[in-house]
This record gives C-alpha cells, sequence and structure tokens, in this order.
C-alpha cells in the first residue's frame, strides 16, 4: 500500500467511469481504494455528486428489495444446541449419572460393602461410558458426516469427553461428599483412566480402548475389592502411581494428536 | 450478496488440480479393491461420476471426502497429499461432502442441523448464522428451516444434506447420489444449483441418471470396475455410442459403447 493518496481530481475522474484516464493510472488507484478506508470515504463523497452513480445504486436496490423482503431472516432467540456432545450422548450421560445415585444409595442406605466405598469402585470407570458414547460410530447416526470435519479427530474427542467430564464430576463431587470419600481418591483414578481411553483409543479405537479398560477395572480393581472387602490400588499411598500414569497418557495424547483424523481412532 | 473477500479467496493458488489422483487404489475388506490404479485430474467444474452399480463410485467418493485412506498410489487435495495426516483439519475446512446415505439427528431442526455441521466445519461463530440461512436458502428450504428433521419428507432430508455440504462454501464439494428422492422440479432446480456451484469450485456428483449427467454436469467421468473408462465433455460421450448400441438417448448409447467396451460382460440386470 503506497502512503500517497489519489487526488480529489483523479479520484472525479475515476467515479465517471475513468475513460479519460490511463489504464495503468486507472488501475493504481482502483489497487489504492482496495486498501485505502480514508480514500473510500472520500470516493463515498464523490459519488453522491454524480447522478449516472446515484441513480444506478438506486435502480440496483429497488431491483433487489422485492427479493429481500421475501427472504425468511433468521428468527432471534432460538434454543441453543448442545455443540459439545453428540446429540445421541444424552441417554449415555443420564445411566453414567444413574448408576453413581445408585451407588451413593448402596453406601448410604444399605450400609453395602462397608469397608470399600461402593462410589469410590465405580467412579473412576464411570467416565469411560461417556468417552465411548463420545466417539461412536453405532451412537451418532450423522458419523459418516462428523467424522470427515475439520473438527473430527483429536478436537472433537476432547471436548465431548470434556463435556462427560464436565456433567460427571459434580455428580461425583456430591457422592463423595455424601460418602466421606476423599477427591483426590477418585478424582485422580478418574483422569487417569479417562486419559489413557483417549491415547489407547488412538492406537486400537476409542471404542475398543474404553472395553479393554473397563474390564481391566473390573478385574484389577472392582473383583479383588468385592472378594477381599479392601481397594488395592485405590490407597492414599498410590495416588502418585495414578499421577505419573495420568502425565504418560497425557503425553502420548500430544505426541499422537495427529493419528486421530484417521478412521482407525474409529472402531 | 456479496461475500467478504478472505485471504483464502486472493491468496495465489499453488495447484492445478483441485482433485489429483495418480495411481489411486483404495481396497475396501479383504482385498477387494473398489479402486484400482486410478488417474485422475479434476479442476474448476461440476463433473458426473457415472458408473454402473459396484463401479466404485461411492468409495472413490469416500476417499475423496478422506473418510477412506489410500492403500496404494497417491491422492492430492489442493496441491496436498492427502497422506500427510497434519494437513487433514486444513483440507476438510474445504470439503463439501453428501453421503450416499446420510444420517442425521431427528430432534434437530434444519437450522439446528445446519448449524451443528458449520460448526464442525470450523467456521467462525460470527459468519455460521448467515452462511446457514444462505445454504438453507439455495435448497429451497427457507420456509421449513425451523421444522424438525424427523418430519421432513425424503427429498426435503436429501435437501438438508446439500445444504450442509455446502454451508462452508467448500472448494471441492462430493455428492454421492444427491438427487435419489428429489421429485422432476426439485431435479431441475438442483441442476441450476449445480451449474452455479460448478462455476467457482471443483464439483463431483457421483449418480446412475445419465440425464443428470447431461443437464448439469460440464463433463463426464465414467468409471467401471475401479477404473477410469472415459473423461470428457458429454458431447464426446454421446459420439462414442451408435444406432445399434442399447439405449434411449446419444449419451445412454455412448454409455453402453463404452462400458461394453471396458470387458464388461454383465447383463443389463
Amino acid at each position: 500500500m503506497s502512503a500517497k493518496h489519489p487526488t480529489d481530481g483523479l479520484i472525479g475522474r475515476y467515479v465517471r467511469g475513468g475513460a479519460d484516464l490511463p489504464a495503468d493510472e486507472l488501475w493504481a488507484v482502483e489497487a489504492h481504494l482496495e486498501q485505502c478506508t480514508h480514500c473510500r470515504g472520500r470516493l463515498a463523497v464523490a459519488v453522491a455528486d454524480v447522478p449516472e452513480v446515484t441513480d444506478l445504486l438506486t435502480a440496483v436496490r429497488s431491483d433487489l428489495e422485492p427479493a429481500l423482503a421475501r427472504s425468511v431472516p433468521a428468527p432471534p432467540g432460538r434454543r441453543r444446541i448442545p455443540l459439545r456432545a453428540t446429540p445421541a450422548m444424552g441417554p449415555w450421560l443420564a445411566m453414567v449419572v444413574g448408576v453413581s445415585v445408585v451407588a451413593v444409595l448402596l453406601d448410604r442406605v444399605a450400609g453395602w460393602a462397608a469397608n470399600t466405598p461402593v462410589v469410590l469402585l465405580v467412579a473412576p470407570a464411570l467416565p469411560l461410558a461417556g468417552v465411548a458414547a463420545a466417539w461412536s460410530r453405532s451412537l451418532d447416526p450423522a458419523f459418516e458426516l462428523t467424522s470427515v470435519t475439520p473438527q473430527a479427530g483429536l478436537p472433537l474427542l476432547l471436548k465431548r469427553t470434556l463435556t462427560v467430564l464436565a456433567v460427571l464430576l459434580p455428580v461425583h463431587l456430591l457422592a463423595g461428599f455424601l460418602t466421606g470419600v476423599a477427591v483426590a481418591q477418585w478424582l485422580l483414578p478418574s483422569l487417569t483412566l479417562t486419559a489413557s481411553a483417549v491415547a489407547l483409543g488412538g492406537v486400537v479405537g476409542v471404542g475398543r480402548a474404553t472395553a479393554a479398560l473397563g474390564t481391566l477395572w473390573t478385574a484389577a480393581v472392582l473383583a479383588p475389592a468385592l472378594a477381599l472387602g479392601r481397594p488395592f490400588l485405590l490407597q492414599a499411598d498410590q495416588l502418585p502411581f495414578w499421577a505419573g500414569a495420568l502425565a504418560v497418557a497425557v503425553a502420548v495424547v500430544l505426541i499422537r494428536r495427529h493419528t486421530y483424523t484417521t478412521s482407525a481412532t474409529l472402531r | 450478496m456479496t461475500l467478504p473477500t478472505g485471504a483464502l479467496d486472493t491468496a495465489p493458488r499453488m495447484y492445478t488440480h483441485e482433485i489429483h489422483a495418480a495411481g489411486l487404489t483404495v481396497e475396501v475388506g479383504r482385498r477387494h479393491r473398489a479402486v484400482d490404479g486410478l488417474d485422475l485430474s479434476l479442476g474448476i467444474g461440476t463433473h458426473g461420476l457415472l458408473g454402473p452399480n459396484g463401479a466404485g463410485k461411492t468409495t472413490l467418493i469416500r476417499t475423496l471426502a478422506t473418510v477412506l485412506r489410500p492403500t496404494g498410489g497417491d491422492l492430492g487435495l489442493f496441491g496436498h497429499s492427502v497422506r500427510d495426516r497434519g494437513h487433514h483439519r486444513e483440507l476438510r475446512r474445504r470439503i463439501g461432502y453428501l453421503p450416499q446415505e446420510f444420517g442425521y439427528y431427528k430432534r434437530f431442526t434444519v437450522r439446528e442441523f445446519v448449524t451443528y455441521m458449520a460448526w464442525l466445519k470450523d467456521m467462525p461463530a460470527r459468519d455460521i448464522p448467515g452462511a446457514v440461512q444462505r445454504a438453507v436458502e439455495r435448497v429451497g428450504l427457507a420456509d421449513r428451516a425451523e421444522s424438525r428433521m424427523k418430519a421432513l419428507s425424503g427429498g426435503m432430508v436429501r435437501r438438508v444434506g446439500i445444504a450442509q455440504a455446502i454451508v462452508n462454501d467448500p472448494s471441492v464439494l462430493l455428492l454421492d447420489e444427491p438427487t435419489v428422492g428429489l421429485d422432476p422440479a426439485q431435479r431441475l432446480q438442483f441442476r441450476s444449483l449445480l451449474q452455479e456451484l460448478g462455476r467457482e469450485s471443483c464439483v463431483l456428483v457421483s449418480t446412475h441418471l445419465v440425464e443428470d449427467v447431461a443437464a448439469a454436469c460440464s463433463d463426464v467421468v465414467l468409471f467401471d470396475q475401479g477404473r477410469l473408462v472415459f473423461q470428457g465433455t458429454s458431447e464426446e460421450l454421446a459420439a462414442e455410442g451408435s444406432v445399434d448400441q442399447p439405449g434411449d438417448s446419444p449419451l445412454e448409447r455412448g454409455y453402453s459403447a463404452l462400458l461394453s467396451g471396458s470387458g464388461h460382460e454383465k447383463s443389463m440386470w
């Protein structure tokens, strides 16, 4: 962009069609006008004095008006659509919240498994169900379409996973409060399992990853805890282990972030 | 209505063809080569993809839409190889895609569905309402924009599919059997929309209706058994046929002549 603005005379000749201007000068004026707001303002003032141009603009406007009146404008104040979750995820999230409520009831009312709170056993594994629902061909009727949008892959998977956590964490906070389980004791395993599901999902597919981790959780934590009455991997002194695993999972996701755009992660 | 000119519109093009396939091979299932060593270059214009059922049209379109990955050869979109996965997000912003089986959310209204797709396509939030309105108007559904998807007829659902495909003003538009379920009047409207879109972008329309191609497409790509049989204008396709070939129109006769010439031994049924 040149700092030199065209003179009023030059703009006046440009407005009258530029027939008396050499082609190179005409181009220079036009190129400058495209870049310079100040000179477009001067052009607008100059145009107001030229009846040929104002008549043309009025004619175009009156031609367009019927078409503009016919088009239906977007109505204001519409229902907000849930952008961050698959529209089909609702029932899954409801189910997961329901399981949490049942766990609290078992602990509080039935006084069942007194030395291992049920909330502690199920809370870390529940987000897995939500993650599975977040990226699943069978639960998303528009999957063929959504899986090839620019957001598909890691951005969408993370947004939907965070939606799952955003719904579940308050529920589990309340459940932990009601049953007296320390926050870190379930929150850290919960985040670790979720991050591992996303990391492993990049290799074998999110559906398989959540299934595998769910099975592992049942075999390594849930079953021994129910059988022996003592949760092995959920003691307070094992928290550094969970934190380390979380860090590894997050690192794996970051390193492999480009692999999520392909259909290998969709199984 | 004029669209604001973005940096993308004025940037120099660094490629000759929007779509460039070289020896492209795509295997589906157990070593079934649905696309077999395809060399194809497509630029600005409306290209009709013709071929018998099972020719590999849908596989080709799904590969172009980056749903499937090539198993051999190379595919370039806007001069970038699809093998470079770091580029996928950028490529996908410039693609519009209508799958053969168009799945949708029944409880969404037309406007909500197209808005949702526009958001998934990374469009800036302030541009979305205007772009959605324009896309819905272009497919003639402005008066049904607030209807729920489950209340629409099959042809209307198809038009919503077209609206979501064009909402981001794609440079490559891939439509798999878009005219299925449209009545004759809608089909005429759709053809003129196709011609309009083909002036600025590379549109690939798969269809089994020869007359769609004749009316709306600037050129024809004839595809059989995963291979390119013919690429040229519809006049050139008509010239391939002779009066003794089966078919009701010159185009159909050209189509039958080329398919029988490609060693296609199947019966008409």
